[in-house]
This record gives structure tokens, sequence and C-alpha cells, in this order.
């Protein structure tokens, strides 16, 4: 499956894009534990991110599998304040 | 970039706005621009840089003019919004909605910035004088109707 992380994400992990293999079973928590294990400087995000699963929000229960793409998003700031 | 929607790497133009949401047939056109700020909390911005999740930010600024329509039927919205370098001055969101009376406009308009804010996967990277910073707003959940319930009351406060 390929990974994507954005804006903080990405540069605490120094790459915006991954490929990963996905057990079977697997949610999107089960990604962004591994991914934490990769990067542990994500973890303080646990509590305050958003996830996507093929270009739509999702929650962390959401299951996936190979071929799909799930976003890390940190909270956002669209706009102008 | 004449759909209603868009996210884009160009400048900004109101009036491309005013026209896609045909302001003749209609008794008001009411804008918002979001504007590059030269402070911000403290600090002297230099410029920002913004990101988003493209293919995902299009479908929210879509599901923001599909809730405004739910709520305001006779409310026609576009909701541009810029990524990229801008600097300072320079507009990062452009919204304009025609409607047939000024109440409804003003609501929808207002409506639309408050739900860019808290559901667009968008972000800006602050440059300022000493440093750089990513600024971090709301966790984006567009099923959290708290949220949307907020962003209503302001729209019609």
């Amino acid at each position: 499956m390929t990974v994507r992380l954005f804006a903080r994400l990405r540069d605490l992990a120094g790459t915006g894009e991954l490929e990963r293999e996905v057990p079977a079973g697997a949610t999107v928590r089960t990604v962004w534990d591994s991914l934490t294990r990769e990067f542990p400087d994500l973890a303080p995000y646990a509590e305050s991110l958003s996830c996507a699963v093929n270009i739509d929000y999702a929650r962390m229960t959401t299951a996936v599998s190979e071929g799909d793409e799930v976003a890390f998003l940190p909270p956002v700031s669209g706009g102008a304040w | 970039m004449a759909a209603l929607t868009a996210i884009t790497t160009e400048p900004l133009d109101l009036a491309v706005l005013t026209d896609l949401v045909g302001a003749e047939n209609t008794g008001a056109v009411t804008t918002f621009l979001g504007v590059v700020r030269n402070r911000n909390q403290g600090r002297n911005v230099h410029h920002l840089v913004y990101e988003a999740y493209e293919p995902l930010a299009e479908r929210v600024l879509q599901r923001i003019r599909e809730e405004a329509r739910d709520h305001w039927p006779s409310v026609t919205l576009a909701v541009h919004h810029r990524i990229g370098r801008l600097e300072i001055g320079e507009a990062s969101v452009a919204i304009a909605a025609a409607s047939p009376h000024r109440a409804d406009g003003f609501a929808a308009c207002r409506y639309a910035i408050e739900r860019v804010k808290q559901i667009a996967p968008v972000w800006k990277h602050e440059y300022f004088e000493g440093g750089d910073v990513w600024i971090e707003g709301a966790t984006a959940d567009p099923d959290d109707l708290a949220a949307r319930e907020a962003a209503m009351r302001i729209a019609c406060a």
C-alpha cells in the first residue's frame, strides 16, 4: 500500500510517500502503529491526527488492504486566520 | 480555472468567482477573500507556503458546497483555495455566494470559510523573521456534528 504524510508529519518522517506491506486484517491503526515504530517522532500526533483511505476521510478502525492509499493528516489550517 | 471549487497554485481572482456564481440572475453576491497577514502571534511573517492533499481537498470543497446548498438551497457558492508560496497581502482563499437576498449570501459565505478551516486538508507553513513553523489548527473530521453546528452558529449569528 501507499502511505502518504503531509505537512509536519512529512517533515518529521523525512518523506511524504512510502510503500509498505500490509498484513491481512489490518486497519488504519495497524498502519499508524507500524509507522510510529519506524518514526517515533510521529507518535505525539496520535491524539490529533486525521486519516484518509483512498482519498476519503476515514477512521483509525477502517479496514485497509493491499493497493490502498492511506494518508495521515496533522491538524489543518486552511484559509487565513 | 472555471470550476466552482478549485485548489490551485495560480493567483486567486474574485471576479472569476463572481462570474462563476452567476451574478446576473440574482439579487446579491457576497464575497470573502482570506489574505496573508504580515504579523501572526507576535511574529513578523515573511511568507507562507500552503500545502494540500489535493484530491481530498477538492472533494472537501465540493462537500462544503453541498452542505451549504442543503441549508441555503437558493445560494450558489464558489470556493477556491490557493496553495504553494504566498507573499504578504496575497489571497489564500476566495469565496463567492450568489443569492436572491443578502442575508443568505453572507451566512453561506461565512459558513463556507469556517468549514474550510475546520475540514479542508490544507496546511500552512509560516516563514517568519527568525524561523519557520507549521501552523496547526483543528483536527479535521467532516462527520463531527458539533464542529458543523459551531460553523452554522457563527454563520447565522
